[in-house]
This record gives structure tokens, C-alpha cells and sequence, in this order.
């Protein structure tokens, strides 16, 4: 046995779940697809408007796409009993939690950052721009995602813990959507989008890291 | 032994026999100010099954979760295997041990078969048993494509007892191994454990019930609750 095998085992495993549960894994993009289709309609039609919303309204979308589905990380784990499993096994807990968090990524984050940018043409951006969105969203959702779910993590144990993460969370997710639009912004005025996505590339290192340490302590409380 | 009504919980068991696999000592748990468990000392034999004994909560499942390290220790315990310090929060130590609580880690959504393939690539499998075997010995032959959610609660214990069978561990933590099964299955907890037994493997479990362990080799001990 080694933790490779391991690690590929969890992973594989969470990502059958997430296929049997289709609708749960539809929700982030079946959610970004309906909002921005809002938008324009409470706004009106005005082309040069939407231009300049549509970063921030495609980033804040998504960020309340991940905010939404963290519901799937750890609750189920914690009800069956597989999170007790995964804690007494012989495996670091650190990496069993990041094996987790890019399960969830890649069922819950990952669509998003392939269905934006066809939101993005739909609000009449440039292919430039457009290439920026997914680029920043591709950088900052595994992000929110490791974020998240330190939140989850922590408020896993309690029975109403949905206020309480958005309230965990959210405040941790500004420099994020602050960086993530700045590019976007940057590059729709003619400038350089570099700096802000190296910001949040740093972030995201920073994020994928640390973060496992974080969740794998917030788990062994919940559990306890 | 027997503790008059309002005294906190213990244990105790002869100590210091000398083939002395898995011993405890001086164990202690509060919950909300109340001492749940106290000066706890017991010890589990090599192939010998130990079966705690008490009300319900009296403390039976949280000093399993103690020992699993599931529950941290809120004062420090010693807890000792084959005279080397036993930590659960070492991955040599962990690699030692199973544990079987309340809830079964199965997934609803997966099959049975697919369960198991999990914990044997997770956990690690035994060279002589397979994902079929496991599930044939447990009496769910046929259940392999059956997803683990659509069972009663008695066929997701066996399946959870054929997890046991499946991967290799020298001492079994079983939280009611006997809840929800039927007659049939509780001689299989009984077959299980006396194949576990004989391969000097020990089991240190609960039960609130009056079933008592059909095996070779076992010992009861009784936890008293600690009552308001």
C-alpha cells in the first residue's frame, strides 16, 4: 500500500459519488448560466454597460457558485462515518483533505471556468477580456475552493453552520474577487493584466499549501 | 465491578499478565463538567475478545473514540501494546488497528462491491481474502451491484463487518457490532470474531445488549454510568 494509491483511491471514489449525484454537480454552472441571464434583464440592454459589468459579474457569480456547493465537502463524510475513517487511517490527514478539496474542484469549480467564458461572449466581450476571465477564474476558484473549505471544516459539527461559514469565508474570499477583477479590469483598459494574475497566481500556491493543514485540524475538532 | 449510583465510571482488570497485548491506564474523560470516565484501566490479550458492558451513555462508544484517538485525551493517558507506547495518532500505530462505529463509513451511493474496492485500496487488503470473498462470507452474495443506500440497516452492517474481514489490522475497536443485525448475523459477528481471535488478533468492543460473544476466548467488563 502507498499513499499515492491512496490518495488516487479517495479521489476517484469522490469523483464516482459526484457522477451518481448529477444534479448536485450541475448546480454551480446551472446557477452562473441563470443569474447572468438576470442581469441583462434588470439592467436593460445598454452593450456598453453590460461590458463593463460583466467581469464583475461573471467573478461574483462564480464566487457565490463555490460558496454554494462547499455544502458538498465533508457534511456526508461527517454523517456516514467515512471522515472518522479517513482520520484514524495510516494516511496524513493534510493530504487526504487536499485529495478532498481537488475532488470537489474539480466537480464544483472546474465547470464554472469552462462555462464563463461562453457567458462572457454572451455579454459581448473581447476574446482578449474573455481569455483573461478564464485565466483569473482558472487561478482564483481552486482558491475559494481550499478557503472554503477550512470554513467547512470548522463549522461541519454544527447543525445550522451555513451562516456561519458564509460569514467565516466571505471575508477571506475579497482578495480574491479584488485581484481576480483587477486583471480583468486592467486588461479591458489597455493595460497589463500580468501583475494581478501573478498576485493571484501567489495566492493560489499560498492557498493549495496551507490550507490542508488548516482543514485537517478543523476536521479532527468536528469529529472530536 | 460494580460502582454505587453517582460515582464517575471505571473500569478495572487484573493488570500485568504477561502476554499482555493492548493495555490502558489511568484513562480519563469529562463531558459538560460531569466525569464520564475515571481512572479506566483494562487490558486486551493476545487473541482474546474484550466486551465493555454498560447503559447507554455510560461512556462505552467515547472510550473507544479515546483509544482510536478519534476523541483527544484530556489529560494524558498511557496506553501501551506489546510494552511499546501505543499512540493512534502515529501512522505505525494506526496501521494496527480497525475501528467500527456507530456510523458504518459507507457510502449510500456506491455499490457494495465498490465499498469495499474502496477500503481495500484505502486501507490496504489481506492477501487472502477478496472483495467477492468478503462479501460472500458476510452473506451478501448476490448484493455486489446492489448500492449500499437501497439496503436495510442489518445488510449495511454485514457490509461494514466484511470491511474487517477485508483489511489486515491486529486489533479491532467494534462500537455494537451486534446493533441491527438479525440471529444470522450476529453468529457471523461471532464467526468473525473467533477467526480474528485465532489469528491472535485481538477485539476490544461494546454492547449495551445481553449478547454475549459465542468465542473461545473472552472477558466482560462492566462500565457503570454516572447518573444525575
Amino acid at each position: 500500500m502507498s499513499l499515492p494509491r491512496a490518495v488516487l483511491a479517495l479521489l476517484a471514489r469522490d469523483l464516482r459519488l459526484a457522477l451518481r449525484r448529477r444534479s448536485e454537480m450541475l448546480a454551480p454552472v446551472l446557477f452562473l448560466l441563470m443569474v447572468a441571464t438576470l442581469f441583462p434583464l434588470g439592467l436593460g440592454p445598454d452593450r456598453d454597460l453590460l461590458v463593463t459589468i460583466a467581469p464583475g459579474v461573471i467573478w461574483v457569480i462564480s464566487l457565490l457558485a463555490c460558496l454554494l456547493s462547499l455544502n458538498l465537502l465533508f457534511y456526508a463524510d461527517l454523517e456516514d462515518g467515512t471522515l472518522d475513517q479517513l482520520i484514524i487511517s495510516r494516511w496524513p490527514l493534510p493530504v487526504l483533505a487536499l485529495a478532498k478539496v481537488g475532488a470537489h474542484w474539480l466537480v464544483s469549480g472546474l465547470p464554472v471556468v469552462l462555462v464563463a467564458p461562453v457567458v462572457a461572449v454572451a455579454y459581448g466581450l473581447s476574446a482578449e477580456t474573455i481569455s483573461i476571465i478564464a485565466l483569473s477564474l482558472l487561478l482564483g476558484t481552486p482558491i475559494l475552493s481550499s478557503i472554503g473549505a477550512i470554513g467547512v471544516s470548522l463549522s461541519v459539527g454544527l447543525r445550522r453552520g451555513g451562516m456561519f461559514l458564509s460569514l467565516l469565508v466571505l471575508p477571506l474570499y475579497v482578495p480574491v474577487i479584488i485581484f481576480a477583477t483587477a486583471a480583468v479590469t486592467a486588461s479591458l483598459e489597455g493595460f497589463s493584466p500580468a501583475a494581478s494574475l501573478y498576485l493571484l497566481a501567489a495566492m493560489l500556491v499560498l492557498a493549495v499549501t496551507t490550507a490542508p493543514f488548516a482543514i485537517a485540524a478543523g476536521l479532527r475538532i468536528s469529529v472530536s | 465491578m460494580m460502582k454505587p449510583v453517582g460515582q464517575p465510571a471505571s473500569i478495572a482488570a487484573p493488570a500485568g499478565a504477561s502476554k499482555t497485548l493492548l493495555q490502558v491506564q489511568s484513562l480519563f474523560f469529562q463531558r459538560n463538567q460531569l466525569t464520564i470516565l475515571q481512572n479506566v484501566q483494562l487490558t486486551v490479550d493476545a487473541g482474546e475478545v474484550v466486551l465493555i458492558r454498560g447503559e447507554n451513555g455510560s461512556g462505552k462508544s467515547t472510550l473507544i473514540r479515546l483509544l482510536t484517538g478519534l476523541v483527544p485525551a484530556q489529560e494524558p493517558f498511557e496506553v501501551t501494546l506489546d510494552e511499546q507506547r501505543f499512540d493512534p495518532k502515529d501512522p505505525r500505530c494506526q496501521i494496527q488497528f480497525q475501528y467500527l462505529g456507530h456510523n458504518l463509513g459507507l457510502k449510500d451511493n456506491l455499490t457494495c462491491a465498490e465499498n469495499l474496492k474502496f477500503y481495500a485500496d484505502f486501507l490496504g487488503r489481506r492477501d487472502d481474502v477478496t472483495v467477492q470473498g468478503a462479501l460472500n462470507a458476510c452473506g451478501l452474495d448476490g448484493y455486489q451491484y446492489s448500492e449500499a443506500g437501497r439496503m436495510s440497516a442489518g445488510q449495511r452492517k454485514r457490509l461494514a463487518l466484511a470491511r474487517l474481514l477485508l483489511c489486515p489490522a491486529r486489533i479491532w475497536f467494534l462500537d455494537e457490532p451486534y446493533s441491527n443485525l438479525d440471529a444470522e448475523g450476529i453468529t457471523l459477528v461471532d464467526r468473525l470474531l473467533q477467526r480474528h481471535i485465532s489469528e491472535d488478533g485481538r477485539a476490544l468492543m461494546t454492547s449495551h445488549g445481553t449478547f454475549v460473544p459465542q468465542v473461545s476466548n473472552h472477558r466482560e467488563l462492566e462500565i457503570d454510568g454516572w447518573t444525575p
